[in-house]
């Protein structure tokens, strides 16, 4: 005989074309038809298995990206930025939005509410107030310097709540390689929806600016 | 035809951002291969020397004493510096020349880290700018790859004597 003995039958193929097999090839195809079933009823568990992976490879990475180097959303805990953020206390922590993508260049203005990794604990962030950019001088309250100039490649930070706020009155100017996000929005709760402004407060003006400097205004 | 090449287009685009993705994933969470220049941790290191570093340990806190680390300048966020773990948070460090009759001390802040380079007559590190936040650590070196007759794991610091461990004898 030429014919091959066994036919491997594709995926899908119909009842009426596996007893066809079958008369063709007696036992054998007996073999191979009730194999062919087989495959059929099993080939949806493969087909989504290869779907899942498949998805799971792609989402995975753009999702986690797309945390990482575009936006996310955190809750807010602590007292160190009220008026402007969980002016609650402890009944309600806001949720913000922290955009990484504005801060891909270390870009900060004074005013902006940006969150960083806290100098004295890698593992926790901390969200808090840019007051001073490199090359400022800033009056500090409770520093043990009364008056500092803030290095090249860092940023003076302070929480709105003067005194309970862990902040550059505790532990100095922090390197700009600790920027994490820029809060741009209060999300949650829904009474509390805003888009948070960059204001210095206004107690908080500089003793002389960078710009002040190189202007040579007196 | 139209629709052709506009599909075409949209698949590439989603291929590029999907590669793009899972290249970001790796390189953030799993290592990456480097060029380091500069004579601040020669021997060990030379100028132009490619180097495997991995991403593993900053994010599990596991730095050790001793090891390799790229980190971000601190006076330049955009730019990175490599050198070596010569005390963690609560270390005592020699800040003043060994040489010298008064030995200033002086203990690593907690979270963070103090580096120095191995070529310690050419090398601006802590002694110059400070001890280090861990937050600025991206990475570990643990492997040289070029160049070839130099292959394989890193030597361990030609400096010994400026370990904590060691001052406390």
């Amino acid at each position: 005989m030429s014919r091959p003995l066994l036919y491997p039958l594709a995926e899908g193929t119909t009842r009426a074309q596996s007893l066809a097999v079958r008369e063709r090839c007696g036992d054998a195809g007996r073999v191979w038809t009730s194999w062919a079933g087989m495959a059929q009823s099993q080939g949806w568990v493969r087909r989504y298995f290869k779907a899942f992976c498949k998805g799971f490879f792609v989402a995975v990475p753009v999702a986690v990206t797309f945390l990482d180097q575009v936006a996310c959303v955190a809750r807010v805990e602590g007292t160190s930025m009220q008026p402007s953020l969980n002016p609650g206390g402890s009944q309600s922590s806001d949720v913000v939005l922290l955009n990484h993508w504005k801060v891909r260049n270390f870009e900060v203005q004074r005013g902006d509410i940006v969150s960083l990794v806290s100098p004295k604990n890698p593992e926790q962030k901390i969200i808090k107030r840019v007051i001073a950019l490199e090359g400022d001088i800033v009056k500090t309250i409770g520093h043990k310097n009364r008056y500092v100039r803030v290095p090249r490649g860092h940023i003076w930070v302070e929480g709105d709540h003067h005194g309970h706020s862990f902040d550059s009155n505790s532990f100095g100017p922090v390197s700009l390689g600790l920027l994490h996000a820029h809060a741009t929005h209060i999300l949650w709760p829904p009474e509390r929806w805003q888009k948070l402004e960059s204001v210095l407060p206004p107690e908080r003006l500089l003793v002389q600016s960078e710009e002040d400097c190189l202007q040579g205004s007196p | 035809m139209l629709r052709g090449v506009l599909g075409k287009t949209f698949r590439l685009v989603g291929y590029t951002i999907q590669y793009g993705c899972i290249a970001h994933c790796a390189f953030e969470y799993v290592g990456g291969v480097l060029m380091c220049s500069g004579p601040s941790m020669e021997p060990t290191i030379q100028n132009s020397d490619i180097v495997f570093a991995e991403n593993l340990s900053r994010h599990f806190y596991g730095i050790q004493r001793g090891d390799i680390v790229v980190a971000k300048s601190p006076s330049d966020p955009k730019s990175s510096i490599c050198k070596r773990v010569i005390g963690l948070e609560g270390d005592k460090i020699l800040t003043s020349s060994p040489a010298g009759f008064f030995k200033n001390h002086s203990y690593v802040p907690k979270g963070h880290v103090w580096l120095e380079g191995d070529n310690l007559q050419n090398s601006a590190d802590s002694r110059y700018y400070g001890p280090v936040p861990y937050g600025l650590i991206t990475g570990r070196i643990f492997l040289k790859i070029w160049p070839l007759n130099d292959f394989g794991f890193l030597r361990d610091s030609p400096n010994g004597h400026r370990f904590s461990d060691e001052l406390g004898k």
